[in-house]
């Protein structure tokens, strides 16, 4: 898998946040992904109003609030299917607010769908080998003068799935096509088509909504053990038990702002929080 | 003198047709089968290729009746063949890349509408244009490579072979690209652009490049068509040439190539099948028993009695191919139904 792990996991309890209103962490220091003051309006909506908050490497970091709230739009930016109308996204200390969805994506910056836009007409095998980055044969010329490498290229790629079916304990399905699957599946297997993309951070809409509960567990166990192995996960869910549970920290976003952000514990009783959106949740 | 008569004759015209527009499928295939752009213009990629080997090849104007063409380069053949081919798959390619640029972002039926338009003012310029194209009277000394060397016969039975063996390799080298990364990125674009996306895919260059190799093909078959006729007319090159290759492509099963092939095999002879109309009503006729011969008759007597009625029939039979296809075998002979299903959905991989 070629986890690029080095630092010691769990440093990320270091950070220190307050629960204040700041989402800013401050003496945080290197966050991988900061979002700072991002605005985007569709027209006289303004979805998403000066955004605001870090997200730390090696962290699974929740972003919750209500429907509405602007988080799968904040994700658009992010992922430069939006341009914001303001503010900045740096990934790494770079900006990358407004460049094309592509050219997020090779700098570093994975993706899945609320609803999975898995390649129907591809096998799971095809689905997942599509995501592999920087693949000679990907130019139509290189497929007829440099067969040696491209065939090369192609049994790494091949072995490197399977990998991931093993992982992902999908391998009963590796030559089903994509409309064969059920929703639970497809949502595994785009987070697979993620994970060979091997992005450094991995933006997950609501990954186990509409997951069979049976399967549940087991995509977030997936989730913890890719964190484990290094990647950093930035997740929009919607199950209170979930983010408090696997998230070392939590975005809270009502009205297009980033009303709080902490650990889970501590946004959790957040006043503001609790009246905008957690109301009588109580764990 | 003619060796090749009645039937031998029309087969080797038919195979020789047929592997053309196996090429055309198989270009329209990388298109369609392969990356979902919906071309409703591929009859100008194999007009502009039939043009530019005609332009390469033909000898001066003076030495043509009714040439007013200003442009010939009168490569001396057989040397020429391979260059006039080439030239054929780039302006092909060109045009194919000139169009892409303009349209290829479009969603599926706006590049439908696009590509059909952009085809007709192509054609408009191949009227117009007469300097170049020498206008509505076509080029039509188009050289036949060999021809004189081989004799009439002979040299149809060579062309055969060389329009198969054409159609041979250009389908070995569609195989290997298509079966490459090359062909994964182009399938996962079909399936979803914005999934392609976000995995770190250029969907637009993707599409460009595939616009412009199949437009190299069918390009390509323009020049071997060209001198095949030897004479390049603009009421060649109708949309309905660009319907028979979509009737072909689905009949044989989008998204394969070897259903790109028989599929252009089957639809080419369903259409000169209309050819034997005619025999074969008057078979029927004389076999008919002496009560019966009034019956037929009296069936066709409502018909128009025009020429060009049986001709016109050739566009009933592949319409009529077409719904056969899309309502009794939606994936084509040879075509993947799990591959298939989605295609053609607006934005689709949901």
């Amino acid at each position: 898998m070629g986890a690029t792990d080095g630092d010691a996991p769990g440093s990320t309890d270091a950070v220190g946040v307050d629960g204040a209103a700041d989402a800013d962490d401050g003496n945080a220091g290197d966050p991988l992904l900061a979002v700072d003051d991002v605005v985007k309006a569709f027209g006289g909506l303004v979805a998403v109003d000066g955004a605001t908050f870090d997200v730390e490497r090696e962290s699974i970091t929740g972003l919750i609030g209500p429907n509405g709230a602007g988080k799968s739009t904040l994700f658009d930016c992010i992922t430069g299917v939006h341009a914001p109308d303001g503010g900045t996204i740096r990934l790494d200390g770079e900006e990358i607010q407004g460049r094309s969805p592509t050219a997020v994506a090779r700098r570093g910056v994975g993706r899945t769908f609320q609803t999975p836009k898995t390649f129907r007409g591809m096998t799971v095998r095809e689905n997942l080998a599509f995501a592999a980055r920087g693949q000679t044969g990907e130019r139509a010329l290189n497929t007829l003068f440099r067969p040696g490498t491209v065939d090369a290229e192609e049994a790494d790629v091949r072995e490197r799935v399977d990998e991931i079916l093993a992982f992902l304990e999908l391998e009963h399905l590796a030559d089903e096509y994509g409309s064969a699957l059920s929703g639970g599946q497809r949502k595994l297997l785009e987070l697979g088509r993620v994970i060979v993309m091997d992005p450094d951070i991995i933006l997950l809409d609501e990954p186990i909504a509409g997951v069979n509960p049976s399967l549940t567990d087991d995509l977030l166990d997936r989730l913890e053990e890719l964190n484990d192995r290094g990647r950093t996960i930035l997740l929009i869910e919607h199950d209170m038990d979930v983010v408090m549970e696997h998230c070392d920290h939590v975005v809270v976003m009502h009205n297009g702002e980033t009303l709080a952000s902490g650990p889970p514990r501590i946004v959790r009783e957040d006043d503001r929080v609790v009246d905008a959106y957690l109301g009588g949740y109580d764990a | 003198m003619a060796l090749l008569t009645g039937w031998a004759a029309f087969l080797v015209g038919f195979a020789t047709i047929a592997a053309i527009y196996g090429l055309l499928t198989l270009g329209l295939n990388v298109h369609y089968g392969y990356t979902g752009l919906l071309n409703f213009g591929h009859v100008a990629f194999f007009a502009a290729g039939a043009y530019a080997a005609a332009i390469v090849t033909m000898p001066p104007p003076a030495t043509v009746t009714n040439a007013s063409y200003v442009v010939w380069f009168n490569l001396p053949m057989p040397w020429g063949f391979p260059v006039s081919l080439a030239a054929a798959a780039l302006a092909g390619g060109a045009l194919a890349l000139l169009i892409g640029l303009t349209s290829v972002r479009l969603g599926t039926h706006y590049l439908a509408i696009a590509t059909f338009a952009l085809a007709g003012v192509f054609g408009d310029v191949l009227v117009n244009e007469a300097w170049l194209t020498n206008g509505s009277f076509g080029m039509n000394g188009v050289p036949k490579p060999g021809r004189a060397a081989l004799g009439a016969d002979v040299w149809q039975l060579a062309y055969l072979a060389f329009a198969l063996a054409s159609l041979a390799a250009v389908y070995l080298l569609v195989e290997r690209v298509m079966n490459a990364p090359f062909g994964r990125l182009l399938k996962g674009i079909r399936e979803s652009e914005a999934a392609a996306e976000m995995l770190g895919k250029n969907a637009t260059v993707a599409k460009l490049k595939s616009f412009v190799i199949g437009g190299m093909i069918a390009g390509f078959a323009g020049g071997v068509y060209a001198h095949y006729l030897g004479s390049v007319v603009t009421a060649q090159f109708l949309p309905a040439v660009t319907f028979t290759v979509y009737a072909a492509m689905l009949l044989g099963g989008a998204a394969s190539n070897t259903g790109a092939v028989v599929g252009a095999f089957t639809v080419v002879a369903f259409r000169e099948s209309t050819r034997f109309i005619t025999t074969a009503y008057d078979w029927v006729q004389a076999t008919l028993p002496e009560p019966l011969t009034g019956v037929l008759p009296a069936l066709v007597g409502p018909l128009p009695n025009n020429p060009s009625f049986i001709p016109s029939m050739r566009l009933v039979a592949v319409g009529l191919l077409f719904v056969l296809v899309i309502r009794y075998r939606p994936e084509g002979l040879l075509g993947n139904p799990a591959e298939v299903d989605a295609l053609g959905d607006e934005g689709g991989g949901e």
